[in-house]
């Protein structure tokens, strides 16, 4: 072969640095479901907890949308629940996710998502009474 | 094979009529699957309060001290966290100003001193024709069909167009973050960021809660609210009954706060 000297260690560095994801993962912590911690009064979120997990951030653009746009507040889940369509006032109250830290932040920051939504959206340092 | 024009015209009309008709057949044999995805049924909360036109009316004649303009200031500040920055930076939906700077085309060398010196209330004045609204670039400020000016925080870039284009004064910038400014922080309303404008809302979120604005109920009855859409309003009465200003109304923004002289 030609050039082998210089062929074959270059072949040796491209394999090496292709499978880096691979052997670098080698030896470290596994992805773990992170524990997430539900101390809520409320037993069912407004929409059934499989398709939240999933949906939320979607849900939460269009509560934002037809409560500043479209002036509406107000919404009924299949079940006929109503709910006020509040972040601070509906999601984080006290009877649901007052425990933000270990519920929403905990999941966020495994997977390394982070809202820019507490930015103005006031996280309650007590969990608000219902009035 | 050659395709010519002709046949392929003939080719694309038949697809879109079988697109057409296969909707249609949808919505035949079974209502409503296409657009399934919307289970939650959306609305106003029953007590909201609607209007066709909202408006404001100031007496300024029950405003001649210091004291209930500071009332009503400091009870729509504190409702919507509106922080207490000083000089250059400050951030207001309410406040005072003199007669000269509120009305300038009212020019006149020999006002009553009570006049002179009195506090006047200002605020965003919901204009018909909003200046802000025609320059910001993202929508983020919008006429709604009752008359509100709104602000989309979310959409806010911060450009400050809309501070340029509204002749009043009434949008403020946040330079900095204003959590360190607010006394106390209302859990129930939003706080701003920095980069975004702000500005009086009318207080929407009491109105879609069938509450009346916050300084309208600190005012002990100096400032009337209500919907200038309807004949027997509270507005439109003392409208008819009583001479009122409007700022700058030559500039033809159709401003809807009016100032009872
Ligand atoms: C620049 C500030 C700002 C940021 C950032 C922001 N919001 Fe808002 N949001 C507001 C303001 C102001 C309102 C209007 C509050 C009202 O009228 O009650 C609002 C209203 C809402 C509402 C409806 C009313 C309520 O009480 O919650 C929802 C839902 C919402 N925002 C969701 C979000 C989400 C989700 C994010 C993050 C992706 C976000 N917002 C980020 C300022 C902000
Ligand atoms: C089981 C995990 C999990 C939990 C619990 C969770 N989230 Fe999320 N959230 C996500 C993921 C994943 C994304 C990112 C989705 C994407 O980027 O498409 C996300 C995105 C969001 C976004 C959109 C961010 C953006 O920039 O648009 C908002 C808002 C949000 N979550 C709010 C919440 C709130 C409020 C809670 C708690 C009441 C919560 N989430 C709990 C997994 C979770």
């Amino acid at each position: 072969m030609y050039d082998g000297n210089k062929i074959i260690p270059g072949l040796i560095i491209f394999v090496g640095l292709v499978t880096f994801p691979f052997w670098s993962n080698i030896g470290r912590a596994a992805y773990e479901r992170p524990e997430l911690k539900l101390d809520a009064v409320e037993t069912e979120c407004v929409e059934p907890a499989e398709w939240m997990r999933a949906e939320h951030m979607r849900l939460l653009d269009d509560w934002r949308d037809l409560v500043v746009r479209d002036n509406m507040r107000l919404y009924v889940n299949q079940a006929g629940r109503s709910f006020d369509m509040s972040l601070t006032n509906t999601c984080l109250s006290s009877g649901c996710h007052a425990n933000k830290a270990e519920f929403c932040d905990r999941c966020h920051a495994t997977l390394a998502v982070s809202p820019s939504c507490w930015d103005c959206h006031v996280v309650p340092p007590t969990p608000i009474v219902e009035e | 094979m050659a395709l010519n024009r002709r046949s392929f015209l003939k080719a694309a009309g038949l697809t879109t009529l079988a697109g057409l008709g296969g909707h249609a057949a949808m919505e035949l044999l079974a209502p409503g699957a296409l657009d399934a995805a919307q289970p939650a049924k959306i609305g106003a909360f029953p007590e909201a309060l609607i209007g066709k036109r909202w408006a404001m009316v100031i007496d300024s004649t029950k405003f001649t001290s210091m004291r209930l303009s500071q009332k009503c200031i400091d009870a729509c500040h504190t409702a919507h966290n509106v922080p207490n920055i000083p000089g250059k930076q400050e951030v207001k939906w309410l406040w005072t100003d003199s007669f000269q700077r509120v009305f300038p085309d009212q020019r006149n060398e020999f006002l009553p001193v009570d006049i002179k010196h009195q506090p006047f209330l200002v605020l965003c004045n919901h204009c018909d024709n909003p200046p802000c609204v025609r320059v910001c670039p993202t929508g983020a400020t919008f006429r709604r069909e009752d008359g509100i000016v709104m602000m989309d925080m979310h959409r806010c870039i911060g450009c400050r167009y809309c501070m340029v284009g509204c002749p009043y004064g009434a949008r403020s910038f946040n330079f900095r973050d204003p959590r360190p400014f607010i006394a106390n922080i209302n859990h129930r309303y939003t706080t701003r960021m920095m980069g975004v404008v702000e500005k009086c809302t009318f207080c929407e979120d009491r109105l879609a809660r069938g509450l009346m604005p916050v300084c309208v109920e600190a005012s002990e009855g100096a400032l009337i609210f209500g919907d200038l859409g309807n004949q027997d309003s509270k507005v439109r009465k003392i409208l008819r009954e009583r001479f009122s200003l409007r700022r700058y109304p030559s500039l033809g923004t159709e401003p809807h706060v009016f100032y009872l002289i």
